[in-house]
This record gives C-alpha cells, structure tokens and sequence, in this order.
C-alpha cells in the first residue's frame, strides 16, 4: 500500500527518528565512556579528556585485572552461582511447577493459594537474615543457592506453558510406561526449551548482578562474588585494596581508577554479549509474567 | 521420596478391605478411591511437596518471624523465648528524630519516581510505535533494554565518575559557564534526589516500555486506517486511538508500582548513599539494614520494616480503588 506523507508527516518523522537518535546516545555513551577508559593506559586516563576514543591504548589495565587473585576469586564465584544457581533454579521450579500445572492434583488448589500468598506478604530482610543463619548458611557458598532456588513468580510463567503442552505427549509416554518423573525430564522439560530460556536468562541476569547477599551472609572474602568485591571497592572507596593485589610491574601505569574501570568492563561484557540473543525469549516471558502478575 | 512409604501402605489398606455395611460402605469407597488416585500420583505429590516445603521454610517461617517487631529479640534465645513488648519499638520509631526524616526520604524519592518515571516508558512507547523502518525500531528497542541488565554496582561506578568534582557532568557545566566551581554532587544532600530519580529512569526506561510496546502491538490495524480516512494526524492516533487502548495495562501496571512505591530500590541507594549525603538518603529500607542488621537491633528493625508493609497494602488497596473507580480495571 503506498501512502503520500503530508508535509507534518514528515517533519514529525524528522523530529521523532532524531529523538530516538538521542535516546539511544544517552543511552550507550556512559558505558562507552567505561570502555574506552578502561582501554586507555591508567597514568594518562588521569589527565582526563579521554570522550570518544583510547588515547594511549593499553591493555596493561586488563592484564592487572587477570593478575589480581583477589578479583579472579571473585569472578569465579560469581561464574560458579550463576552456572549452578540457574541450573537449581530452573530444574526445581520446573519440576513444582509440573506438578502444580497437572489436573486432578490433590491439593493443588491449596499448594497454588500457599503460593500466590507469598507474592503479597514476605517475611522481609530481618526475620529472612535470621533464618539464614540458623540454618547454618552464613559464610556458606549454598546460601547463593537454596535460597533462590524457588520463585513462585516464575513457577506461573512455567505452569502457563506447561498447560498449553498437548495431553497426547504424555499419554503416549504413559501409555509406554513412563513414570511422572521421566516425563518430566524426557517429554516435558525438551518441548519447553522457550520458557527455560526466558527464565533461565532472568535469574542468570539476577545471579550474576545480586551484590546484596554477598554483602549480608559472606565474611568470607574468598567467597564473595565479583559484584559484592566492586560494591566494597565503589560505594566504600577501598580502591587501595586493589592496587596492592596488582603485581609490581604492572603498577608503574595502571592506576586504582582504571583497574576498576578494566574490572567494570569485564564484569559487564558477558552479559551485554548473552541478552541481545535471548531478546524474544524475554519479551514474551515478561508478557506472561505481567498478565498473570 | 519421604512420602512415598506413607502413600503406598494407606492405599493398600483401603483397597483390599473386606465389605462393610451398607451405610458405611459409600463412604468406604469414597476414601478408597481417594487414595488409589493419591498412589497413582505420588510421584506428583513428592514433585509438589518438595516446593511446598522450600515455601514452608523460606516464605512462610520468615513471615511468622515478623512477631519479633513485638518482641525483645535477643540473638541468644529463640524467637518463641523472647518476651512480648507490645507496640514499644512502634512508639520508639515515631518519637525518634529519625522518623520525619527517614519518611520524606522514602515518601519523596518514591512519589517523585512514581510521577516521572512512570509516565515516561508510556510516552517513549508511544514515540518508538511511530518509528516507520521497523529495523530501526527493532535496534532503538535492543539498545533502550541494555542497562536494564547491568548491576547498580557498576552503574554506581559509572555515575560516581561522571559526577566527580572532575567528571565529566562538571567539565560540560563549566564549558557552559553554568557553575563557576566544580560541584561534588553525591556530596551535597540537595542533589541527592534528583540523581537517583534520573539514574532510575535511564536504567528502567527501555524496560518498563516492553509491556507497552507489547501492548500497542496488538490493536487492530483497522482503528488506524479507518482514523487516516477521517483524516487524523499522528499525534490525534496516539491520543485517542493508543493511548485508550492500552489503559488496561496502564492500569494495572500503576497499582503494581502504587504498591512498590516505599521499596524506594535498595540495591540503588546503598550503592550511592554515604554519609555527607545521608540526611537525604536516609530511607526506610537503609534504616532498616543498619539498624537490623549493622547494629543488632533486630525487633526494632523490624516494626520499622512491618510499619513500612502496612502502609505499602493500605497504599495498594486505594490505588486499587482509584483505577476500578475510573476506567474499571483492577487487579482483584
């Protein structure tokens, strides 16, 4: 169909293309701005005027980055509860939610009206930080873990794909003598790889940023995940922390303030490359989440 | 698997039983049935019981553990053991020099947000629908979405750079001749406020438009050819066409943020607050965490938290109200 533009047309599109041109700038350029700092070599980068591009290019502030034991620790915990966390989180939500979303559950009203009750009332940070620690989860690589390995809010998004499964699936597997269990695992779980990628990219992204855990139950400095190790070197300036784990020879050039830069980048990067692939995932997953929410 | 020897025993006493009489003999069946279709589901029930538990522990003893806000909680004894005190740690909060101050904060932070940070992903999503190249609009979309994933932590970073007294935001300012000396914005309480609100709104507004976008997706193409007839232009289409058709989530999504609206994002504040700053970004959730769990004061901590949960359902309930009242959509 072709439509002749009006002269107000087109100068709304103007204005509109142009907008959107500038929300996107502001939108990109801070993180640039991280990027090419983080590039630049650490003793000029103090000088400061570094907008667009890297002026002495260097990748001396990564190297110390990788150098620092304190820093690689702390990646890797982060690396190693965000694998297992969404793995946990995904696995046993699922397998609730299965169980919630088949017909004729006995209980399955009850079991769905416990839940919904804990998507309006939570016990909230005091009486949560004291079960924590009773039982025993303090300074413990698990309370990454078994807390957030449940999420009623995501057992709905489940529980609204599962129903629209056809019943012949599992008939026929029953049919074969399969058990509820091997359903799940070998009928249910493979037709349902949309819904595991929406939320397994949620909790990712929340496992991967979650600072606040590591602030309240870890003491344990080689416990704690990369997020928590930037919030004590940002919001509580003990940048000097990270310039005496840099081994000497880096240190002539790099400063505190373009490790952390370098730090940023390296902690931000893994997940700015993963979402623009999941993007479909998540919108519709954010659809069902809102309808049924 | 727990389970599973208390469900198999129980099903076979009921199945293999000799015949009763009569009278009883219905009901017999009824529970005999019962628990063949119970057996025939234990693996199901076990699946079930295993997220029933996790939210028996982790939902709801937290919830029973709110009594501690009427208690004396000491650390050594258990929540059962601690003496009642009544509405003490109540009163002690609204007497306290904190109380007004720590209300405006939230209260004024939040309602700010709430203003304008909520209406701006509906405007941003009623702009991008206007974009023609729909690879463009796609790209706008993908990049709008971005920081929405990066942590506070780091956008904490970020924004503590730029508003250094030698950042970047007092470079611009002073090539403008705005200021004649640099400012340490997150130093001075009055900027407090405004930085969090419009640092939310940068990370967010991608984001909260998705639902939108969505929505205006799914009016029919028809309202908008039959408008271009009447000879409507675009920004009539968005007013009376749009904007009417996605009230309903507009709605909804308004009670949601009603309810969030004295969760004034923790993980924000505590990464920006500190203590030049703190008679503004002193909020209830701080308060909390350095009362609670910084100073061991874990019931007072806590009626603070519970009087914070009160007014957040009161809050719920009217904007609940409102939005049934005037466009008849409301969330129960």
């Amino acid at each position: 169909m072709f439509k002749r533009k009006t002269k107000g047309e087109a100068i709304f599109d103007m204005f509109n293309n142009f907008g959107m041109l500038i929300v996107c700038f502001l939108t990109i350029y801070p993180i640039w701005y991280v990027l090419v700092n983080a590039f630049n070599d650490g003793q000029d980068a103090m000088r400061g005027g570094i907008y667009w591009w890297p002026r002495e290019f260097s990748l001396q502030n990564f190297e110390a980055v990788f150098q620092s034991s304190g820093i690689m620790t702390a990646m890797g915990v982060t690396v190693a509860k965000t694998v297992v966390g969404v793995f946990v989180h995904v696995l046993f939500t699922a397998m609730v939610a299965y169980a919630f979303s088949r017909k004729g559950l006995i209980g399955g009203k009850l079991y769905i009206f416990l839940g919904t009750v804990t998507m309006f009332f939570t016990g909230g940070l005091i009486p949560t930080y004291l079960l924590i620690k009773d039982l025993n989860m303090l300074d413990s690589f698990l309370v990454y873990i078994i807390p957030a390995m449940f999420s009623f809010f995501d057992l709905i998004i489940f529980m609204t794909f599962f129903r629209e499964i056809p019943d012949g699936l599992e008939e026929a597997a029953k049919i074969d003598g399969a058990n509820d269990w091997s359903i799940f695992l070998r009928v249910v779980l493979p037709v349902s790889m949309p819904v595991i990628a929406t939320i397994a990219l949620f909790h990712g992204v929340y496992q991967w940023n979650d600072y606040f855990t590591g602030v309240i139950y870890i003491n344990n400095t080689d416990l704690q995940p990369i997020q928590t190790y930037l919030y004590k070197v940002i919001a509580q300036s003990s940048s000097n922390q990270m310039m005496a784990q840099v081994p000497g020879g880096i240190s002539k050039t790099v400063t505190s303030q373009s490790i952390k830069m370098a730090t940023m980048v390296v902690t931000t990067l893994p997940i700015v490359f993963v979402y623009p692939f999941l993007q479909r995932y998540f919108v519709k997953g954010m659809m069902i989440g809102s309808i049924k929410g | 698997m727990r389970n599973q020897p208390h469900a198999e025993p129980a099903a076979e006493t009921g199945a293999g039983r000799a015949p009763a009489p009569p009278l009883e003999d219905a009901r017999k069946l009824a529970r005999s049935r019962w628990l063949k279709k119970l057996y025939s589901q234990r693996h199901l029930q076990i699946m079930a019981l295993l997220g029933v538990i996790w939210m028996i522990i982790f939902n709801y003893i937290p919830m029973y553990g709110v009594i501690i806000a009427f208690k004396e909680f000491n650390i050594i004894k258990s929540i059962g053991e601690a003496p009642w005190v009544g509405l003490e740690h109540f009163k002690e909060f609204f007497a306290n020099d904190d109380f007004t101050s720590v209300m405006r904060n939230t209260l004024g932070i939040s309602l700010l947000k709430l203003f304008i940070g909520f209406p701006l992903p509906i405007i941003f999503a009623l702009f991008l629908n206007e974009i023609r190249s729909f690879r463009y609009k796609r790209t706008i979309q993908t990049i709008s979405y971005l920081p929405h994933f990066i942590s506070w932590v780091i956008l904490g970073g970020i924004l503590m750079t730029w508003l250094a007294d030698t950042g970047v935001i007092n470079k611009i300012l002073l090539a403008l001749n705005m200021i004649d000396q640099p400012i340490t914005f997150l130093a001075e309480p009055k900027y407090f406020w405004g930085i969090v609100i419009t640092s939310d709104i940068w990370k967010e507004l991608g984001w909260s438009a998705i639902i939108y976008l969505a929505a205006i997706a799914s009016i029919s193409p028809e309202m908008y050819e039959a408008s271009t007839i009447d000879g409507a232009g675009r920004f009539q289409k968005m007013w009376y066409i749009t904007l009417p058709s996605i009230k309903a989530t507009i709605s909804i999504l308004f009670i949601l943020a009603v309810s969030s609206v004295l969760s004034s994002n923790f993980d924000q504040i505590l990464v920006l607050r500190n203590p030049l700053n703190e008679s503004t970004s002193n909020v209830i959730d701080i308060f909390v965490y350095h009362t609670g769990l910084q100073n061991g004061r874990y019931s007072y901590a806590q009626a603070v938290s519970l009087f914070k949960s009160i007014i957040a359902i009161i809050l719920l309930l009217i904007a609940n109200r409102v939005t049934k009242k005037l466009n008849d959509t409301s969330l129960f």
